[in-house]
Parts: structure tokens; C-alpha cells; sequence
């Protein structure tokens, strides 16, 4: 099972997971990405490159398939204009193996941050926006996955 | 003629999200084309004169910026990118 959703609305967790539990793995890994609202922080808007972003998610999924055992994924991506507490990101895993599920699923999500088409833009309290720096960091998680 | 889209603050300081232009000559790489644009001055100055701060895409499939346009038919540049 291949999933991939590029959506700006909300997605429901426990149906997903269902979902990749129904598969009959035995195993099933998640991460859910939310909004964090500090430093008085109102709202993330998240902007995709529509004509790239499934495609390019799509060849991240394929490269997880290949290096573990999986039975299914799921990735949901969401667009738009996001307040603090709500969902981003939803990556599952399923398999019969718990570190294939497990490894994969931060796979994935390493890759997401750094190889797929989203940028984020930041809007305070009193107007002030800003856009979200690559960190260094992020991209060395990904290119630690390598080889 | 070579479509051009723009995303994130290169959008932004540019002023549009996409434009049409001729296709550059034959051989010229990304870098090229962003140090062309930023000839025009102003918003595409202001967004495009530090190529080390922008990635690129050649028909939807990131690419280095020494990578030759070629037969391309859209070019996408914008800032490194923060999903997830």
C-alpha cells in the first residue's frame, strides 16, 4: 500500500493508522508533525511547488519501499495556512519487522524536511512574518540516511 | 521560450510566481540564468545576486546550479526548502 496526500486539509491519525494496521504487518510506525506556537507565533502558511511536490514525494516513498520491508506508507503533507496545535505532517510505516518500520518512518520524514517542495512562512503577533531558514542540521540528518 | 516559476521569498521579492522568457543560449547552466536575471535589477537584484542562498529544480526534479538548462521547459528557483 502506497499513499501519498498533498492536502490542505486536516487528515484523521487514527484512520491512517488503522489503515497500515489492517495490512497485517504486525508493525506500524508514525510521526505526526504540528504547528508549534511559541514566540508569540499565529500561524504557519506553507507554499508547495503543485506541479513537482507529488512526484518528488512519490520517489522519497519508492526509495523507503526499496530499503526496508514495508507493506504500506502513508505520507500526508498539508498546505496552507496552518494555526499553532494543528497537524502538518502525517508519515506511517508498516511491516512485519519493527526497525523497518521504525527506521523507515525517520527516514522518511528526514527526507521530507529536506527534499520536498515546501517552504514556511512564519506570521507573528502584531503583523511580522518571516521565512523559515533551512537548518544545516536538517540536511545532515538526510545525507546521514546515504550509502 | 523557457518558463520561469518563483517560490517562497524569491517569489516574493520578484513579484511573481511564474513569466515567460526567451530561452537562454545554448549551454548556459542555472547559474547563468539567475546571474542574467539579476542583471534586471530591483526585486529580481534583491532575490537573486547570492546564488549560494538558492536551489533550483529543471522540469520539477532538483538540480545543482551548475546543471546546463538545455531543452528545459520550466525552471524553478527558490530558497532551500523547510517542509516537513
Amino acid at each position: 500500500m502506497k499513499r501519498i496526500a498533498i492536502q490542505p486539509q486536516d487528515f484523521d491519525v487514527a484512520a491512517e493508522l488503522s489503515a497500515l494496521e489492517s495490512l497485517g504487518g504486525g508493525g506500524v510506525a508514525s510521526f505526526t508533525g504540528v504547528v508549534r506556537g511559541e514566540g508569540g507565533l499565529i500561524a504557519l502558511e506553507l507554499e508547495h511547488y503543485p506541479a513537482m511536490t507529488q512526484g518528488q514525494v512519490d520517489r522519497i516513498v519508492d526509495e523507503a519501499m526499496a530499503r526496508w520491508p514495508l507493506l504500506g506508507v502513508s505520507v500526508i503533507h498539508r498546505f496552507g495556512r496552518l494555526e499553532p496545535g494543528a497537524r502538518i505532517v502525517f508519515v506511517g510505516t508498516a511491516s512485519r519487522h519493527r526497525a523497518a518500520a521504525l527506521e523507515s518512518c525517520a527516514f522518511l520524514i528526514d527526507w521530507l524536511k529536506s527534499h520536498a517542495p515546501f517552504w514556511k512562512k512564519e506570521h507573528f503577533e502584531g503583523g511580522a512574518t518571516s521565512w523559515v531558514a533551512a537548518r544545516a542540521e536538517d540536511e545532515a540528518k538526510a545525507q546521514g540516511w546515504k550509502g | 521560450m523557457l518558463a520561469l516559476v518563483y517560490f517562497a521569498w524569491v517569489r516574493e521579492s520578484i513579484g511573481r510566481d511564474e513569466e515567460r522568457i526567451e530561452r537562454p543560449a545554448p549551454g548556459a547552466t542555472v547559474a547563468d540564468l539567475i546571474a542574467e536575471l539579476a542583471g534586471r535589477g530591483g526585486g529580481y537584484a534583491q532575490a537573486l545576486s547570492d546564488p549560494t542562498k538558492l536551489r533550483a529544480a529543471i522540469d520539477q526534479r532538483f538540480v545543482s546550479l551548475d546543471t546546463v538548462i538545455g531543452d528545459a521547459r520550466e525552471v524553478a528557483l527558490f530558497p532551500p526548502v523547510t517542509g516537513g
